[in-house]
């Protein structure tokens, strides 16, 4: 019944002579919540950058619903898509960014309405509309004409996920959204991400937040140098981790 | 001294000055205006990665930067036509001043390119913009804003440098002054005006740019 | 070929003129950044330290002077001051009138280095007990320095460039000489580009010169 809508096959990427994906096999299905845990350093942003094609990559497949990301392949050889093709593909994902990465000079619903315009070619009063809907989603409506020096961190970081959601990807990637917010301002975005699980958005999320993870996720990834090292059931990963380098990871993390 | 003051020869001439303004005035407009149109692509070039096309950006800037602005106004007029190109006053200095204007204003975008956080082009990325569309709708103009008040300098240098048309005869404010010196011996007099007509002007760019950045600004 | 051999065959025929200007030059620029330069501490010194009455009056002068064309710098001291019976060559004109652009220049400069050094350090050194001709002489004047030297390199450079505007005024410096020879010759196009070349030389050099003090002067971190 469910369909395969994230299939990454030997997933490589070094950095002049630093490999820091090793050859990464992951499957993802239609309407899961995967979050991917690891130390600084383990490749798990890595990893959700090269589906964005924000990195490079320079071996392994990448498909979205069957579709080859990033590369032509033939054969042996490869070729990066056009950039035209590219922008494409990177419309059927969003991503949310540790730094939010607003657009300082656009009000709330313009950064909204600016993909939705200039991507989707939506007329100027839709674009509006949806990023509206959109603001109301995730409780910011009455900001919408609000700059993002205006918004508090958090705000900031929901109008943020509001501009991503509302491309309408297949596939959400959220890469340390909290990591930069203070810890007073990290529930309500949990809070949005939440919402968006209990309707059926498929994401793929980078987080430091272990009880989060717990909670939100069908399904939990631990990396560790460039590789996964276990993945499973978020109720036996964190209670009964099998690998000793899970056990000692979730030691250091703070998990209460 | 035995010199009084007598201002009221340079008042008969001043519609003369003014005229003279007015055309400093044109001359700079439609030279900056050209100049950060090539300043934009140059600056674009400069934080280029490809060699091919940073390098032959930084050698134009480094060129032109190093040269006095009166030989290149001199050669445009007077050795230009020796290649066969032949060009009006006006049109000669407005097209030594575009590209003299478009060197400075490209080391001036330059740094406002830096100054944009990467993450920036990456969201734009991220929603599926093009990264053409990334430098028009969030690059050009967040640059234009973080530039604004280093411009405002650069903006007010390249109008007094429309003095130098005067070497080439074109009838702008210094030209003028000096035809009225010449022929009121209103010496002192002749100078305070113009001069004070250039501060004055300066001035007011000076104000306007600040306006213009606070306009412009980016709300917090 | 035969252009390029009686380019240089001009060039040769010339070289004493184009020597002489570039003498020229060279004079104009270091005379007018001398006094400039000593002018121009004054000026930012008396931003900075100056009561109000010497403050606002040297506020106007810097303004008025930065507001001004080089060129109207220069034809007004050549007019003016023969005016009022001072009588000066057009060489010494020029050079006051490029002394004074240089003035607020590097006063702005100066005023610019002294002013980015924290209050912190003023009272550190107060706090430590020196009077404040020590603590300009070994706290705020080095660190400034550093600040403004390379600025005040590149100052240098567009003092060579302003040289060219005495030409104007008949001073027979480099550009007035090349326009000389090329009303003998009419090389002008290569003329324009040998004397472009010349600048170019020197002011690049410049300006290397001034990467290598900014690499210098640079704080250790």
């Amino acid at each position: 019944m469910n369909k395969v809508l994230l299939e990454i096959q030997g997933l490589r990427k070094q950095y002049g002579i630093v490999e820091v994906l090793k050859g990464v096999d992951c499957t993802m299905q239609e309407g899961e919540v995967i979050s991917i845990i690891g130390s600084s350093g383990s490749g798990k942003t890595t990893m959700l950058r090269c589906i964005n094609m924000l990195e490079e990559f320079q071996g392994g497949h990448i498909r979205l619903e069957g579709e080859e990301i990033g590369y032509e392949h033939n054969g042996s050889s490869r070729k990066r898509k056009s950039e035209k093709d590219i922008a494409r593909q990177r419309a059927l994902t969003g991503m949310a960014f540790q730094q939010f990465n607003l657009f300082p000079h656009m009000t709330a619903a313009q950064n909204i309405m600016l993909g939705l315009v200039k991507v989707k070619k939506m007329p100027r009063d839709e674009a509006r509309a949806v990023a509206e809907k959109w603001l109301d989603r995730v409780g910011l409506a009455s900001r919408a004409d609000h700059y993002p020096g205006q918004l508090s961190g958090g705000q900031q970081q929901r109008v943020a996920i509001a501009r991503a959601i509302a491309m309408s990807p297949r596939l959400m990637l959220f890469d340390e959204v909290t990591s930069a917010l203070d810890p007073e301002l990290v529930g309500e975005v949990l809070q949005v991400i939440k919402g968006l699980a209990a309707d059926g958005m498929s994401m793929l999320l980078v987080t430091h937040e272990m009880r989060f993870a717990y909670e939100v996720s069908s399904r939990v990834i631990f990396m560790n140098q460039g590789v996964i090292c276990e993945e499973g059931n978020p109720k036996e990963m964190f209670v009964k981790p099998k690998t000793e380098r899970l056990a000692e990871f979730l030691k250091t993390s703070s998990f209460n | 001294m035995g010199y009084t003051l007598n201002f009221a020869a340079v008042w008969r001439s001043l519609d003369q000055l003014l005229e003279g303004l007015l055309l400093s005035l044109g001359l700079a407009f439609v030279s900056i205006l050209i100049g950060a149109a090539i300043g934009l692509l140059v600056a674009f070039a400069l934080i280029a990665k490809n060699g091919w096309i940073k390098r032959p950006a930084a050698a134009y800037v480094t060129v032109i930067r190093n040269l006095p602005i009166l030989v290149l106004v001199l050669f445009a007029y007077f050795a230009l036509p020796q290649m066969g190109v032949r060009l009006g006053k006006l049109e000669s200095f407005v097209a030594v001043l575009s590209i003299y204007s478009g060197a400075y204003l490209a080391e001036v975008f330059r740094a406002g390119l830096l100054s944009i956080p990467k993450g920036l082009t990456e969201a734009g990325l991220a929603i599926g913009l093009t990264p053409l569309q990334i430098r028009i709708s969030i690059i050009t103009p967040l640059m234009f804003r973080n530039v604004l008040p280093s411009l405002s300098s650069t903006v007010i240098s390249l109008f007094k440098d429309t003095s130098l048309a005067a070497a080439i005869a074109v009838p702008e404010l210094t030209f003028e002054a000096r035809k009225i010196n010449v022929e009121s011996f209103r010496v002192i007099e002749t100078w305070i005006v113009a001069s004070g007509l250039y501060v004055a002007t300066c001035s007011v760019l000076a104000a306007l740019m600040r306006v213009a950045e606070r306009r412009l600004s980016v709300p917090r | 070929m035969m252009d390029l051999y009686s380019f240089f065959d001009q060039v040769w025929i010339a070289r004493l003129a184009i020597l002489k200007g570039l003498g020229i030059t060279i004079s104009i620029s270091v005379l007018s950044i001398i006094v400039g330069s000593l002018l121009g501490v004054l000026v930012g010194l008396s931003l900075v330290y100056g009561n109000r009455v010497v403050r606002f009056v040297v506020r106007v002068y810097t303004d008025f002077i930065r507001g001004t064309p080089v060129l109207v710098l220069v034809l007004a001291s050549y007019y003016v001051l023969s005016t009022i019976g001072i009588d000066l060559g057009p060489f010494q004109a020029g050079v006051l009138a490029l002394a004074i652009f240089c003035s607020s220049h590097v006063g702005e400069i100066v005023r610019g280095g002294l002013q980015a050094i924290p209050k912190g350090q003023t009272e550190a050194a107060k706090a430590i007990g020196l009077t404040f001709n020590q603590t300009f002489a070994y706290v705020l004047w080095p660190q400034a320095l550093r600040q403004f030297l390379p600025a005040w390199v590149n100052t240098a450079a567009e003092m060579v460039k302003a040289s060219t505007l005495l030409s104007v005024i008949g001073v027979a410096e480099l550009l007035l000489r090349t326009q000389e020879i090329i009303s003998r010759n009419f090389m002008s196009l290569q003329f324009y580009f040998f004397a472009g070349f010349l600048y170019f030389v020197i002011n690049y050099s410049i300006e290397r010169f001034g990467k290598y003090v900014e690499r210098k002067t640079a704080v250790p971190a």
